[in-house]
């Protein structure tokens, strides 16, 4: 009953989101007030009854109700209560529906935090919103429902992967889809305003905070996924530019380029058409991840299941919604004017080069995944692109955009003075040589890209420092009296400082034994001893665990023990590693167990990681530069604000 | 340019390793890094557990042994499992595009920026405010926070 | 063209290679030995180990050579259509008992039915690679002069003999 409750609630949403898109759009058009006024309340039901539609799924993962096909693939009776909950979106079905829930979010979002926003334009933004929702919604019931019944209902589901079954899953898709769907908004507000024929630094400012937004999540679900498959894939990798990687790299790439870019509009009613070419890519290139990801088209170790009409829906539904902006952007885009001038060194076009590096590092990261198919698709053969491609193309193009990084801040809008620039750059520059040739050395061991990874980072790093500084000494006040949008760029750009630190170091000098040990024997990795106690049996709720022991030593003393598992689940034949880890924010010491090799002795690997952590908290400290930056005040004005913008927009457009 | 520039990199970055004996370890491990393991997805010969990729690190000690190139080791495993098994794609007529495509289209982006900023500047004409319209702004810089001068 | 037209129109060809790329099947490799001499190889018989059986001895005649294994569930499910060939005299077909425990094999053909020619064993699967063999089960086509003339990814079914292997074959024959 909850199940056909739940697929009823799924229908009901596609009809209100169709008369949503059917009545708000022309009613923008022609200043219909009733039609236009339809959109905020069109979009709150919406949220709702997807949310009693995933309330309803959800259920029946928690009463293992086996008779729904999606819940018996995906559950099983002994499965502990957070992982069913979490495998609600296990699946490819489940996990639509997560997305259709975020799409929903975000535009109940969108219609309860826009009041200071014109009413015409909050429903085309809605009305584009609920017609991408209505196409989710429509692949959703035609290829993938999570409500399917299974007659005759089996007595035991066939349980969640066990690679799923860890805490990664609670969090990784959440962030991941929120990332994914809320770039929605902003390509909402451009089309909007493309639908409107108008677009001024105005709608810059309504829209930047959403994207910030939507770029904070994904930098979030992107890290978590990183270090979810480090600790439980076993080897110690955290990026393998896998196609379902990169699928959530590419948007991240431009959806950087399009914050930045929204930050020149915003200030300077510049970059227009480029701004909007780039809030409608950014939802683009989510949709192609969707489908790159779900339609067979490219192996990957994470793709879904896949079936050839879920391939051919989400391509259609990828080329109308993609074409249609497309083909309104080249009708439209020379109607929303040109904006304020710069010079050829200038905080713009310094902003703009970032842009370019940006997109280029996005298509070339593209070209790289795609390739396999071009040429099989033109009859040429098969080839694989694997990480060695994308390192050589990748880190080339990102020196310059780490070097612009530190430039950037200082540059004065309009008409930057190189001299100026260069003075405020001379300390930086010191000691990003001083740090470059000092830090290897000290680490024992030179190598050329350390030495240039560190050289960037520290060049950014003492640039953030003196930049913050500077102003505060210029103001006269405190760390926390700054705006927040100016301490969260710096925040964010200190963050690529740490992250890019985490992997020229880890890169470095990381160490790796793969050795047989029997009970008693020791390994050395990285200055640590690793005693090997033995491996003994320990059951869990649906596996049972072959259990190691490790006592870890550095200099004689006992640093406490390490417990890595090998597991073999109930439902599955292949067993999965858990690898034990002792991290201290300066290095990891990762244990896992290989294969047993009789009387006792294991194959182990042990790891050294120094600074691996800086990875994942340089990707933190990103996000939290994004949260600075939506918290700022000038968003948060309501009354004050509306007045105000309404009238800045009369003065520059 | 791009790969111009990577070479010269790759370069520095090897000559300190070219000075002493590769242990043959570790030179199974360099050969076994660049080839793709085909029953897992995504993963180097060097880091699969598959039994594929373990039979296959055996045999490529075995040919490290018998006196091989790592050349050679590569296109033994070429003319069995095709152009696939190379993680790092060839250089051939037919990657060529993928190999110079990054610099490409950085050329491209830079070029079309160029173009766009010309055809820009030539398009914008710099009127000065009236009286009038000095005033207003003036008026609305003393209203705006001083969040917004940033 | 407007050239705000050039991002949708290297969008159209974006889509035009998606929509092929959904015909393809990227997880299936080709072989790189079609056309080519198949290796030769000497292996010690299944049943009978003192025997060694060597590749070059069949010159001459048009044969199958399908890779299998005990612990392999897809080789139980295409052994019907395998034994059935095997059974219908148009080719001699040769196993190729891949990384298997010989008691095991022994105990999988008496369980269900050996209509192999005969079948060797590459226990440490050494002859697999020379095949480039990834997967099991693998069937290859091998032409009188030696040379092999189709690979086969997976479970050789009925339709496959009927559509793709036999005419093969018979061509070959002539």
């Amino acid at each position: 009953m909850i199940a056909e409750f739940g697929h009823f609630t799924l229908i009901l949403t596609l009809l209100v989101a169709g008369a949503q898109g059917a009545l708000t759009l022309p009613g923008a058009a022609n200043g219909n007030a009733a039609w236009i006024a339809f959109a905020r309340p069109a979009a709150r039901i919406q949220f709702a009854l997807v949310s009693l539609a995933f309330l309803s799924l959800t259920w029946a993962f928690i009463t293992k109700d086996f008779s729904v096909a999606y819940v018996a693939e995906n559950s099983n009776s002994r499965l502990p209560l957070f992982y069913r909950i979490a495998a609600v979106w296990g699946g490819h079905e489940g996990s639509l529906l997560l997305w259709v829930l975020m799409q929903t979010g975000w535009a109940c979002a969108v219609s309860m935090l826009s009041r200071q926003l014109p009413e015409p334009m909050v429903a085309r933004v809605l009305g584009v919103l609920g017609l991408v929702n209505a196409g989710f919604l429509l692949f959703v019931l035609l290829t993938s429902n999570p409500f399917e019944r299974l007659t005759p209902a089996p007595l035991e589901g066939l349980d969640l992967n066990p690679l799923l079954q860890d805490i990664g899953l609670i969090f990784h898709p959440p962030l991941l889809y929120m990332g994914y769907v809320g770039f929605s908004v902003v390509f909402a507000f451009a089309v909007a305003a493309l639908l409107a024929g108008r677009l001024d630094a105005a709608w810059a400012r309504w829209s930047r905070p959403w994207a910030t937004a939507a770029w904070l999540f994904l930098t979030l679900g992107i890290a978590v996924g990183s270090w979810w498959a480090y600790y439980e894939l076993g080897w110690g990798g955290w990026w393998f530019w896998d196609p379902v990687e990169n699928s959530s790299f590419i948007p991240w790439l431009v959806g950087t380029a399009l914050i930045h870019s929204l930050a020149v509009t915003e200030k300077r009613n510049s970059f227009k058409s480029w701004t909007v070419l780039l809030a409608i890519s950014t939802f683009s290139l989510s949709l192609l991840g969707a489908f790159l990801v779900r339609s067979g088209v490219l192996t990957s170790v994470h793709a879904f299941a896949t079936d050839p009409r879920r391939g051919v829906f989400l391509l259609l539904l990828f080329a109308v919604v993609v074409g249609a902006s497309l083909l309104l952007y080249a009708v439209r885009a020379p109607k929303v004017g040109l904006g304020g001038r710069f010079d050829f060194i200038s905080r713009e076009s310094l902003l703009l080069v970032n842009n370019v590096l940006m997109a280029v590092a996005a298509g070339s990261v593209l070209l790289g995944t795609l390739y396999p198919l071009f040429i099989d698709a033109l009859g040429l053969g098969k080839i694989s692109v694997g990480p060695p491609y994308f390192n050589a193309i990748f880190v080339p193009l990102m020196v310059p955009a780490l070097l612009l990084m530190a430039v950037g801040p200082i540059a004065n809008w309009k008409s930057a003075k190189l001299p100026a620039m260069l003075k405020r750059l001379y300390i930086p520059a010191f000691l990003a040589v001083a740090f470059g040739i000092g830090v290897p050395l000290a680490l024992g061991r030179w190598s050329l890209l350390v030495a240039l990874g560190v050289s960037l980072a520290t060049w950014i790093g003492v640039a953030v420092v003196i930049g913050i500084y500077e102003r505060m000494k210029a103001t006269r006040s405190g760390l926390f009296s700054q705006p927040l949008s100016w301490l969260g760029m710096h925040v964010a750009h200190l963050g690529i400082a740490v992250f890019v630190v985490g992997v020229t170091l880890v890169m470095g000098y990381e160490t790796e034994e793969d050795v047989s040990m029997a009970p008693g024997q020791t390994v050395q990795v990285g200055g640590y001893d690793l005693k090997f106690i033995g491996v003994r049996k320990v059951p869990g709720p649906n596996y049972v665990a072959d259990m190691g022991d490790f006592e870890m030593f550095r200099d004689g003393a006992s640093m406490g023990l390490l417990h890595p598992e090998k597991r073999t689940y109930a439902s599955s034949a292949m067993p999965m590693t858990e690898a034990a880890i002792d991290a201290n924010g300066l290095r990891h010491v990762y244990v896992a167990l290989g294969e047993p090799l009789g009387d006792g002795a294991w194959s182990v690997r042990v790891y050294y990681k120094p600074f691996v952590d800086w990875i994942w908290g340089g990707c933190l400290l990103m996000a939290l530069g994004g949260l600075l930056a939506i918290s700022d005040r000038r968003y948060r004005l309501k009354r004050k604000a509306r007045d105000a913008s309404v009238a800045l927009k009369g003065a520059t457009s | 340019m791009k790969y111009w520039w990577f070479a010269i990199l790759s370069l520095l970055i090897a000559m300190p390793a070219s000075a002493t004996t590769v242990d043959p370890e570790k030179r199974m491990f360099n050969i076994a890094q660049e080839l793709r393991c085909l029953v897992c997805q995504n993963e180097s010969i060097a880091a699969s557990r598959a039994e594929l990729a373990v039979d296959l690190r055996q045999q490529i000690r075995e040919l490290i042994q018998a006196g091989r190139t790592d050349d050679e080791i590569r296109t033994y495993m070429v003319e069995r499992y095709g152009d696939f098994v190379l993680y790092r794609p060839p250089m051939n007529a037919t990657t060529v595009l993928l190999w110079f495509g990054p610099m490409l289209l950085f050329l491209l982006g830079l070029t079309i920026l160029i173009m766009a900023l010309r055809r820009r500047k030539a398009r914008l004409v710099n009127t000065p405010l009236s009286a009038e319209d000095r005033k207003r702004a003036h008026a609305l810089l003393a209203q705006t926070a001083d969040s917004e001068k940033f | 063209m407007n050239r705000l037209l050039w991002p949708f129109a290297g969008f159209i060809v974006l889509v035009a290679f998606l929509a092929v790329g959904l015909t393809l099947k990227p997880s299936e490799l080709p072989s790189p030995l079609i056309d080519k001499p198949a290796p030769n190889f000497s292996l010690p018989q299944l049943k009978s180990p003192e025997n060694v059986f060597t590749s070059e001895s069949m010159k001459g005649q048009v044969w199958l050579l399908n890779v299998w294994a005990s612990w392999c569930a897809a080789c139980l499910d295409e052994h019907p259509v395998i034994s059935e060939l095997a059974n219908s005299g148009v080719v001699p077909i040769i196993g190729l008992n891949y990384k298997d425990v010989r008691s095991e094999a022994i105990a999988w053909l008496g369980r269900y039915g050996d209509s192999y020619t005969l079948s060797v064993s590459d226990t440490r699967g050494r002859v697999g690679i020379d095949f480039g063999v990834y997967g099991v089960p693998e069937t290859f086509v091998i032409d009188k002069q030696g040379m092999i003339r189709h690979k086969h990814i997976g479970p050789v079914t009925q339709s496959a003999v009927r559509d793709t292997l036999l005419p093969l074959i018979r061509e070959l024959q002539q």
